[in-house]
């Protein structure tokens, strides 16, 4: 019997280094879905021609989330743990036609790189920063996150974690960024409808992403399964058109609220120094 | 050229734009924060841009990125904010970034005293980071040569895709000398060199004959690969043996094998001499005043003023020393730089003088010490 080749390729392919595939992500993680849904954005806007493929620039910390740099055909970087913001923001600054985009776990953009985000923020930077929870440190094994719920156990955290989460979205919402979401893996037309729309933005844009990581924080809440935990996290999502800041914890039991917290259009750092392209 | 009075500073400002710098990202710090307050006035002014971050860790990693989006850049700081660079410094190592960072040391450890001078960071300068890897150290020891150091500091980040270091003090930073600054053309600036392949032959890691890979930069369609991890010619991530000693022994030979053009020293009564003084930057004043007393009391003393200190040619400093019955290494600090002496001379020879002062050390005290052992 003949074996045809496998026809393999996909409408995204010229996005991604397909010689790196197979990626590292283990079976039925969350971070494909964001990385796909992301990718569709950009598609869209290189299309419709407000977007140029080269003027793109993917930067990336160090975490599992921080891998996407690996596998996208764009210029990236894989920078060092926390410093994605602040390496981006020199790219910017340097040469303001590219449109350079930070990704990074909850731990690499809030935790340790806490302080460039506030003050990227604060300034209003040009930049995107995709910042996705996966409510644990991933990369490492299971230590606690900024994000973890109160009292979960997690491998640094045996008694159970004594720190609320940190609501990422409430503190950039209270500096001066153009745009704050939240979206989820769970509905992935969202992911892709925000980021598309900070594309075309200035200033400083934020996007959380909430992704599931069944092979760590599934196994701490006892859903190892990954249908399981995405199927958990989908029925705690409550879509709203404009939430108000109010109704943004993290809150297991409350549920996750994602939408558009934040719209504006306000000069970006990039204007306020005289180098503004839009 | 024109002739200009300023202070060490500024001539490492003015340095780094003739070399043309045209972005830089820094933190407040005495004895190095008019580095800083200067580029914010003048390069604006020139196309360029200067942004205070919120730490040094931040200025250190835009620092990184602008040279990756194809400027060339720089940051200036002191001791404590060299410390809270290091990690990044070895990301511009395995990235191959060119850049230039100034170090005005000041006294430690930790915050020390402030405004006071020192040459305490020559071991952090030289080994701070983790891993393996040499770079470049410059130590200027006139307004002049902080110009003149910043320049080829620039060239020698740019020809090799390294970070270099200017090791400047709160002596030279605030002493103002008249310095002769190049109009465009006067001297010799270096660019980084291009990719010739197109894109999608293009390997960002892989080194032409002189160890040197070309370096596409962000938005030239090369889609490129700034990589933290160890990796191969294409920038992927390796972790075999085979491909971390690739890496790590190309980014060590590539700075190694230009000792020669890299490795200055200068030398001061150097014909005729019993006894060697070996000293490096604001120190270096104070140890030629020295040298000159002594020889005036009839006693044979030399200087050899290091500008280089990484990487060292010890045939070089071995070939000074062997003319000598004895060797004072002078420093402000505690003692560092008498260690690569000692490798480069016969041991019982070299005598460690260890100024450990807060201003420049007076000629008198070095005079005083080089007597005792007579
Ligand atoms: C300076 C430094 N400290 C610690 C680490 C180890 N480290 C790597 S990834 C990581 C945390 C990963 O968590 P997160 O950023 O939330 O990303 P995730 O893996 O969950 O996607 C840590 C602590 C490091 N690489 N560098
Ligand atoms: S550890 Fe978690 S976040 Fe990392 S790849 Fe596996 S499932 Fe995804």
């Amino acid at each position: 019997m003949v074996v045809s080749t496998l026809e393999s390729s996909h409408p995204l392919d010229k996005y991604l280094r397909t010689a790196r595939l197979p990626h590292i992500w283990c079976p039925g993680c969350g971070l494909g879905i964001a990385l796909g849904s992301i990718m569709r954005a950009i598609d869209k806007r290189i299309k419709e021609g407000t977007l140029k493929k080269e003027n793109l620039v993917f930067v990336t910390g160090i975490g599992c989330s921080a891998r996407t740099s690996f596998y996208v055909n764009f210029d990236a970087a894989h920078t060092l743990h926390g410093r994605a913001i602040a390496f981006a923001t020199g790219a910017k600054l340097a040469k303001p036609e590219l449109e350079v985009i930070v990704i990074g776990g909850d731990g690499d953009i809030a935790g340790i790189g806490g302080n460039h985000l506030l003050h990227a923020a604060k300034r209003n930077m040009d930049l995107i920063v995709l910042m996705i929870t996966n409510f644990v440190y991933a990369m490492t094994g299971g230590q606690v996150a900024p994000t973890t719920p109160l009292g979960l156990y997690t491998t640094t955290t045996p008694h159970g974690n004594p720190e609320p989460p940190l609501n990422v979205v409430k503190v950039v919402s209270s500096l001066n960024a153009n745009y704050v979401a939240r979206a989820s893996v769970t509905h992935p037309a969202l992911v892709e409808q925000y980021v598309y729309k900070a594309l075309g933005m200035r200033g400083f844009r934020f996007i959380e992403i909430l992704s599931t990581c069944p092979e760590i924080f599934g196994r701490h809440i006892g859903m190892r399964d990954p249908f399981t935990l995405y199927s958990t996290l989908r029925s705690k999502v409550i879509v709203k058109q404009s939430p108000s800041i109010e109704e943004s914890d993290l809150d297991w039991g409350k549920g996750f609220v994602i939408g558009e917290y934040l719209v504006r259009d306000n000069p970006g750092y990039l204007d306020r120094i005289g180098r503004g392209l839009k | 050229m024109r002739k200009s009075f300023i202070s060490g500073n500024i001539a490492i400002a003015e340095g780094a734009i003739t070399a043309g710098m045209r972005f830089f990202a820094g933190y407040p710090i005495t004895p190095a924060s008019d580095i800083m307050e200067y580029l914010a006035e003048r390069l604006p002014e020139i196309g360029g841009v200067v942004t205070q971050f919120e730490d040094e860790i931040a200025s250190i990693n835009a620092v990184v990125g602008a040279s990756w989006a194809g400027v060339k850049s720089m940051t200036a700081t002191s001791g404590p904010g060299f410390s809270l660079m290091l990690e990044a410094l070895g990301l511009a190592v395995i990235t191959e970034t060119p850049l230039v960072v100034v170090d005005v040391m000041r006294a430690g450890p930790s915050t020390g005293v402030p405004t006071k001078t020192s040459q305490s960071d020559v071991m952090q300068v030289r080994y701070g980071a983790h891993g393996d890897y040499v770079i470049p150290v410059f130590a200027p020891w006139s307004a002049q040569e902080a110009y003149d150091l910043t320049i080829k500091a620039f060239n020698v980040a740019e020809s090799l895709r390294t970070p270099v270091i200017l090791l400047s003090d709160a002596v030279i930073a605030h002493l103002w000398e008249s310095v002769l600054l190049a109009e465009p053309g006067e001297v010799e600036v270096i660019n980084r060199k291009k990719p010739s392949s197109p894109p999608d032959e293009y390997l960002p890691y892989k080194p032409d004959n002189d160890l040197v890979p070309p370096m596409a930069t962000f938005g030239e369609g090369y889609n490129v690969i700034v990589e933290s991890l160890i990796h191969d010619e294409r920038g992927f991530y390796r972790q075999d043996r085979e491909a971390y000693r690739n890496l790590v022994k190309r980014i060590v030979n590539k700075v190694l094998s230009r000792v020669d053009s890299l490795f200055e020293v200068e030398a001061y009564y150097g014909d005729d001499y019993k006894y060697l003084l070996v000293s490096f930057g604001s120190t270096a004043r104070s140890a030629l005043a020295a040298a000159r007393i002594l020889r005036k009391s009839g006693i044979k003393a030399s200087l050899l003023r290091l500008k280089t200190l990484s990487p060292l040619k010890l045939e070089t400093l071995r070939k000074y020393c062997d003319e000598a019955e004895k060797i004072f290494v002078v420093e402000n600090n505690m003692g560092k730089l008498v260690h690569d002496v000692e490798r480069a001379a016969e041991n019982d020879k070299v005598i460690s003088l260890p100024l450990l002062d807060l201003e420049i050390p007076e000629p008198k005290d070095i005079v005083e010490g080089v007597r005792k052992w007579l």
